[in-house]
């Protein structure tokens, strides 16, 4: 049977495997996300800005984006540096890594209400951290109170540390784990400290892995919400907090969505702006 | 004849101190590594030991104060009370009918998609990766809401398909990107010598390649339902009745007892350590073969 | 059995600039062995796979005992194949690896049994039947893939450098073991390799590739003997063949080659090159050494005149001591008897006969008619 030689008529299989998620992918994201955008902006006579107004006038909205950001900018250094401290401590492979490596890896899979529960546990007036002060024989401290907002945001930051950190640890170890010994090995030979390995040799081939982590880590930071409602409620506002508060209790998702674009807004050009900074300037052709 | 000469003493060694002999300078550095793992195992570790307490602990060990840092009062009171207050159990239900259904759509519609990009080098290919990691970028906060609206004029609204749909969203870009990673990691001439020794596509997908690729679909499986067990904010949006466990909580939150919450923290925290203990293993190899 | 016949295949892989195979024909008649052999990219492993199926040609046909096969998938070309890397499955006991491709193809299981039991007789793996590959040593991998495609006992048998994963010892043991076993089964055999020793060893015929084409097919000793090309000549043998530049000069009757200011006696027929510039391909194991002009064992026959080179390295390899010369600027290596004595830096005289002299030309590196 004589046969073309171009058999390829049909759709290419790779195509048809891909297409279902394709499908759903845009059904899900795509579309909500244009519907968003007119509940945003659109009001009962049209395009309107009224929603945009009324979240800029509310006064937990300028809190909100505040903890929001401080939150970002004093959590994530801390966070990588945590992460790194840790993933550099289990490469020199103690005894017993084996069963760190179980513990500092369980918060990865704790949601972020659990992880506020669990620090409720801990913070609260009548919990474990004032029950060991008490027996210390010091006056207790009514940390998550809305009269002492620095120990709530300690609180929500200390929370935030313990269940996310783990999620960096592990994009870390695995960046590590891929970077081969021999880069370290010819470091070692030619007279370096471990200090200026570690600055020289590793942080460098980390990049690709902490940029991802980063621009991760950052996203996700944008949307920490759960724990600061177990820790304190609205006393301590956020961005995504807020989105939930006017969805539910106010009974108003037009301004729901307008300030879920504002999160959405901050993660772009957050991610946008990760990726120019950290950027592999090795593999660029320079004029 | 002269006297002989004297017998030379050895000189004494320059007086140098001897540096410090190496396997001791090694000990102390196994001892601060120690200390400092430990230091952080505490960190890490003593949160979840103190809910596990809290939880378990007996209501009147709960009102008194100081709390007791060890267990002397153990109770499946808190536990019970817990489980026995109003939507707790069909909670957990729903949150396992999410779980389980999210799981089979995501493989379902993932694995086909994983297997074309580690096989195929289509046109649209490096498009279609960065479409995946872009979504799974975007905060899911921005879908929730106009989901909603989406759902009710569908009449999906507060289901348990809602959430299952969502949460198969929100796992797809993952689900894709595991399992292509895992397909490339069974060698391309293990299709083809199976195709050469007389099996078809198919034969040759179901015999050859899912065997060997199955522990990792497993993880990415695993992955799938503990994110969705977890998943708060979407399940809290898109239900009112039909809600799943974390949104049961959260719903409920501010009117419950401090016992109620302990409770909760624990029974959501439960199904984490267990995951963990079984992934452990995989969880560095699926980070480090997504990262390249 | 049956035979293979390649037509003029051509094939450039997708965002390629350069053909992968250019217009390759080719026959291997049925139970013959014939070893493609080349430098990595020179398209031996593309066109083994276009005999599999495992690509498809952009122009040309294969034919597999008369039957054109160029359109049909691998599984209906009654072909077998032994991969480089094996491709052993590593789920599957080394029984049920061995008897896959019977039972892709239906066979009663009791046959399938009983086949599989001769084939691990064969090499030798009986004892490790229940076993899985990851319990198993390279070398017995290596069998499990062989085990498994002569089983099937197709007509045709492919292999893709079934040896190059193993070390050096294990790769000379197994060629030998290899080569018995293919002969026992008379299947025509289709087997590539980049290695030259093994080429020479186990083909009937070894066609060298280069840049997508065949430059030569032959007889291993007539390939290595008289390389058509200068690249085929460098190619195989260990050292390479020797090439130095020389110019053609006619002398009563016959010819010289003017190497600098050195002579050399030429075959006569070179007469009608007189005054043209060639290039001159001369192995190593011709050329004879010696530490004076007046001696040399030459081998009977006008050993020719003796040139002067010097000594650059000398490494002594146990069968023989290779010398690295240098004639007139040009480096040359010398195969000498084991146990030579010279020193670097002293000078020697070389002698060749003229019969083991090849002749290309300067500038297309082609052999010279002669």
């Amino acid at each position: 049977m004589a046969r073309a030689r171009r058999r390829r008529a049909r759709l290419p299989t790779p195509i048809l495997l891909i297409a279902p998620s394709l499908v759903f992918m845009t059904a899900l994201f795509a579309w909500p996300l244009v519907v968003g955008v007119a509940q945003a902006f659109t009001g009962v006579d049209g395009p309107t800005l009224t929603h945009a107004q009324r979240m800029l006038d509310d006064p937990y909205f300028w809190p909100a984006a505040r903890n929001t950001l401080l939150l970002i900018v004093v959590l994530i250094p801390l966070q990588f540096a945590f992460a790194l401290t840790m993933a550099l401590v289990l490469r020199e492979r103690p005894r017993f890594a084996g069963f760190y490596f179980y513990v500092w890896v369980v918060p990865l899979a704790i949601s972020d209400l659990a992880a506020g529960l669990v620090w409720l546990a801990i913070f609260t007036d009548r919990g474990y951290l004032n029950s060991v002060l008490d027996r210390l024989g010091i006056e207790p401290y009514a940390w998550l109170s809305y009269e002492h907002p620095t120990t709530v945001f300690l609180a929500v930051l200390i929370a935030e540390l313990w269940r996310a950190t783990s999620l960096v640890f592990v994009i870390i170890v695995a960046g590590l784990q891929g970077i081969p010994q021999d880069y370290d090995e010819a470091a070692a030979v030619f007279g370096a400290t471990y200090w200026q390995r570690l600055r020289h040799v590793i942080l460098p081939q980390l990049r690709p892995s902490l940029q991802v982590a980063m621009i991760l880590r950052t996203i996700l930071a944008f949307q920490t919400f759960a724990v600061a409602q177990a820790l304190a409620g609205r006393d301590f506002p956020l961005l995504v907090g807020e989105t939930y508060h006017w969805y539910n209790t106010l009974q108003n998702p037009n301004v729901a969505a307008v300030i879920a674009l504002v999160v959405l807004g901050a993660s772009m050009v957050t991610s946008v702006a990760y990726l120019r900074l950290l950027r592999d300037r090795t593999t660029e052709v320079t004029t | 004849m002269s006297a002989p000469a004297a017998v030379r003493r050895p000189s004494a060694p320059a007086a140098v101190a001897p540096p410090r002999p190496r396997r001791a300078v090694q000990r102390r550095k196994a001892v601060l590594l120690q200390l400092a793992c430990l230091a952080i195992t505490a960190f890490m570790g003593l949160p979840l030991y103190l809910i596990t307490l809290a939880a378990l602990s007996s209501r009147a060990a709960l009102n008194r104060f100081p709390l007791s840092l060890v267990p002397t009062e153990l109770s499946t009171e808190t536990m019970s009370r817990f489980l026995d207050s109003t939507g707790v159990v069909p909670g957990f239900v729903n949150s396992l009918i999410v779980g389980l259904s999210t799981l089979v759509f995501a493989l379902l519609v993932g694995v086909p998609a994983g297997y074309a990009l580690s096989r195929y080098a289509f046109r649209g290919r490096d498009p279609y990766q960065l479409f995946l990691l872009l979504t799974r970028a975007l905060p899911i906060v921005v879908l929730s809401v106009p989901l909603a609206k989406v759902f009710l004029t569908t009449n999906l609204y507060d289901t348990t398909y809602a959430v299952t749909l969502l949460h198969t969203a929100l796992a797809l870009p993952t689900t894709v990107l595991i399992t292509a990673a895992v397909f490339v990691s069974v060698p391309r001439d293990h299709e083809e010598a199976a195709a050469v020794l007389g099996a078809t596509p198919a034969q040759a997908f179901v015999r050859v390649v899912l065997p060997q690729a199955l522990p990792g679909i497993a993880a990415s499986a695993m992955f799938t339902f503990v994110m969705s067990w977890n998943e708060v904010l979407g399940a809290a949006i898109l239900t009112l009745n039909q809600r799943t466990l974390p949104a049961q909580v959260l719903a409920t939150l501010a009117d419950s007892p401090l016992a109620y919450r302990f409770a909760g923290g624990l029974a959501l925290v439960l199904p984490a350590l267990v995951f963990i203990a079984v992934m452990r293993k995989y969880l560095v190899n699926m980070w480090g073969t997504t990262l390249r | 059995m049956a035979d293979i016949v390649i037509s003029e295949l051509v094939k450039t892989y997708p965002g390629g600039q350069v053909r992968a195979t250019d217009d390759v024909s080719l026959t291997v008649a049925d139970g013959e062995f014939v070893v493609l052999v080349g430098p990595s990219g020179c398209g031996k492993t593309t066109l083994l796979r276009m005999v599999a199926g495992l690509e498809t040609p952009d122009s040309g046909s294969v034919a597999i005992a008369g039957r054109d096969v160029t359109d049909l998938p691998p599984r209906h070309r009654n072909i077998s194949m032994v991969f480089q890397s094996y491709a052993i499955f590593p789920h599957m006991r080394v029984r049920h690896n061995i008897g896959f491709g019977l039972r892709m193809r239906k066979v009663p299981a009791a046959q399938v049994n009983e086949r599989v039991r001769r084939a691990a007789e064969v090499l030798e793996l009986t004892d490790y039947l229940d076993r899985y590959p990851a319990q198993l040593s390279g070398g017995q991998r290596q069998r499990v893939a062989v085990a498994r495609a002569i089983v099937v006992d197709t007509g045709v048998l492919l292999m893709d450098e079934p040896l190059s994963n193993l070390d050096a010892l294990l790769r000379l043991q197994f060629r030998a073991e290899l080569k018995k076993i293919v002969r026992q089964i008379g299947t025509t055999t289709l087997y590539v390799t980049h290695d030259q020793a093994e080429a020479m060893s186990l083909g009937d015929r070894v066609a060298v590739m280069r840049g997508g084409r065949i430059a030569q097919i032959g007889p291993p000793l007539e390939v290595y003997d008289r390389p058509t090309e200068r690249f085929v000549g460098g190619f195989l043998g260990s050292p390479p063949m020797n090439f130095f530049p020389a110019v053609v000069r006619r002398a009563d009757g016959g010819a010289r080659l003017f190497v600098g200011d050195q002579v050399l006696a030429a075959p006569p027929h070179l007469a009608t090159y007189d005054g043209r510039e060639v290039t001159v391909g001369l192995r190593a194991e011709n050329i004879d050494v010696a530490g004076a002009a007046g001696n040399g064992s030459a081998a009977g026959g006008s050993a020719g005149e003796p040139v002067r080179a010097t000594v650059e390295v000398v490494e002594p390899t146990g069968a023989s001591v290779l010398l690295t010369v240098r004639l007139e600027g040009h480096q040359l290596k010398v195969q000498a008897p084991p146990g030579y004595q010279v020193e670097p830096d002293s000078q020697v005289w070389l002698r060749c006969r003229p019969e083991s002299l090849r002749f290309y030309d300067a500038e297309t590196a082609l052999a010279l008619a002669s």
